[in-house]
């Protein structure tokens, strides 16, 4: 049997783009994190170094991550529906004792993130949301060049109750599907023991909840008026 | 003597012909049940109430009644084995429950599974899992002098508590998505553990995983439910040793 119709190559598949996916995200809360100002020039700054990398590693980096995502939207359907085979009929009783609200709702908490992607990358990558503040046509001086204003697109975007309420809840799901999906990658992976793995469960949620405050405070302080563009 | 206080109880039992009988729940009282019938005296009370009224009994699978062979196996209230920590249906007894009680009792309820009568599921399909690879296919020859291969300690343990598995297919039950990781994952990681079974470790997780498959059984979502229900305390980290077994059998 072929790795790829395997049982537990499917779910280490799984474990794995996750996991990047998961690395990604670390390092975009880092990057977006330059709104508040630890890096000369904000995140118009921050969105110009980005931008100015060598076409070929842009392009490579987001053909990398349209593959993790893929790959983890195919499979993780693919999985799911099987599963919901593998026990056709439900107990007149439920009693689970060790699943939880976030491990019964993979599929609906991922298809959420999914769905938030798709608005994600239509707001701020190709900016079609709101054209009015897409910072691709509004220009603003940074170090004597001409840049992009990504902080007022983002400002005006999170200034909408609306938008900010989107976001929020979307990192809901975030936090809800990380809080399985990080000590389940351990266990996939086969690197959690006896000992570590009720640990790697608490870790899990407590990074889970690290991405769901780094980033709904972005939001929460634009629609506060706490943050100004 | 103590004086032997008894109670009556309501039980919710599925009831089903056979594999194509479509089944369904039908209503008992357990009546003069004490604290000291086990549970499956307590359904052998009831099945002598059902026979003298000319009816059918309750059929469910049982065998030692002590806890060791794995046999027994009903979910009740929801629970395979009943919930109790470490115990079989058989090794639970009806302290645990209170006069008017309503106890739902059910069978493995799993796709791999089909129900072969009332209780009664047929567990072949572990059997199958055995076949494609849980045995190592050396010589023994004569009876080998004790120690002539040396297991550490603590490796002896960690295979011992693999070998605990009694087969009863709990795990199976109470996962979600019925899939048989926790079985598979005890009986690849005994042997693997071993000297003995270190040489065909490769061969035996790939193809007893892909038995799993074959058999209908679901995958693993890491939803730890078949630790809980298990009657014998495998612990997932079996799971996950297998996991490792399988991505180290790629490379072998
Ligand atoms: C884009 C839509 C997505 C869908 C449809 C989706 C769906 C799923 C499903 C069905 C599972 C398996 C659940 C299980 O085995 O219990 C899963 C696991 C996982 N997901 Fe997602 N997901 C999505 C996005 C994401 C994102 C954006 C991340 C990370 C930031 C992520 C990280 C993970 C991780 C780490 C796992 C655990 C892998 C494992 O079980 O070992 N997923 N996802
Ligand atoms: S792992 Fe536990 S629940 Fe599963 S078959 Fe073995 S003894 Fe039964
Ligand atoms: S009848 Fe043998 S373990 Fe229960």
């Amino acid at each position: 049997m072929q790795f790829t119709s395997s049982s537990i190559g499917r779910k280490i598949l799984m474990a794995i783009t996750g996991q990047a996916m998961v690395l990604f995200a670390v390092v975009h809360l880092l990057g977006n994190s330059s709104i508040f100002g630890w890096l000369n020039g904000g995140i118009n700054a921050y969105a110009e170094h980005l931008h100015s990398l060598p076409l070929p590693i842009i392009i490579g980096f987001r053909l990398a991550l349209l593959a993790m995502v893929s790959v983890h939207i195919w499979f993780g359907i693919q999985l799911t529906i099987e599963n919901r085979g593998g026990r056709p009929q439900q107990y007149a009783v439920k009693s689970t004792q060790k699943a939880t609200f976030a491990s019964e709702n993979m599929i609906w908490t991922g298809s959420l993130l999914g769905l938030f992607l798709a608005y994600h990358l239509a707001h701020f990558t190709f900016q079609v949301i709101s054209p009015d503040t897409a910072a691709l046509k509004h220009l603003v001086p940074l170090h004597n060049e001409m840049v992009p204003n990504v902080l007022g697109m983002v400002v005006g975007g999170f200034k909408n109750f609306f938008v900010s309420l989107i976001y929020t809840g979307a990192m809901v799901a975030l936090f809800l599907h990380l809080s399985h999906g990080i000590q389940s990658f351990f266990q996939t992976m086969g690197w959690s023991t006896d000992k570590s793995q009720p640990i790697l469960v608490k870790l899990g949620t407590l990074v889970a909840l690290g991405f769901f405050l780094g980033y709904v405070a972005i939001p929460l302080t634009i629609f506060a008026g706490i943050l100004k563009g | 003597m103590s004086d032997h206080k008894t109670m009556t109880l309501t039980l919710i039992v599925w009831r089903q012909k056979n594999a194509n009988d479509p089944g369904k729940f039908e209503t008992y009282t357990a009546k003069n049940i004490t604290e000291h019938h086990s549970f499956l005296e307590m359904l052998d009370c009831v099945n002598e109430d059902l026979i003298y009224a000319g009816k059918d009994p309750i059929v469910f699978d049982h065998d030692c009644r002590e806890g060791i062979c794995g046999m027994c196996s009903q979910v009740i209230n929801g629970a395979p084995h009943g919930g109790q920590d470490r115990t079989t249906v058989c090794q639970l007894h009806m302290r645990k429950f209170k006069d008017g009680d309503t106890i739902y009792i059910e069978p493995w309820r799993a796709r791999a599974f089909p129900i072969i009568r009332d209780l009664i599921v047929d567990r072949s399909a572990l059997d199958k899992i055995i076949q494609a690879g849980g045995y190592t296919s050396c010589h023994t020859g004569g009876v080998a002098d004790g120690n002539a291969i040396l297991i550490p300690k603590p490796v002896a343990d960690e295979a011992m508590d693999a070998a605990e598995c009694v087969g009863c297919g709990a795990c199976v039950a109470g996962c979600p998505n019925g899939a048989a990781m926790l079985f598979t994952g005890a009986k690849v990681s005994q042997l693997a553990l071993l000297p003995q079974g270190k040489a065909e470790a490769a061969e035996r997780v790939k193809s007893m995983t892909n038995a799993m498959i074959e058999c209908g059984f679901g995958n693993c979502t890491n939803h730890y439910e078949c630790m809980a229900a298990c009657p014998k305390g495998i612990n997932v980290k079996f799971i996950a040793r297998m996991n490792r077994e399988f991505l180290k059998a790629q490379f072998a």
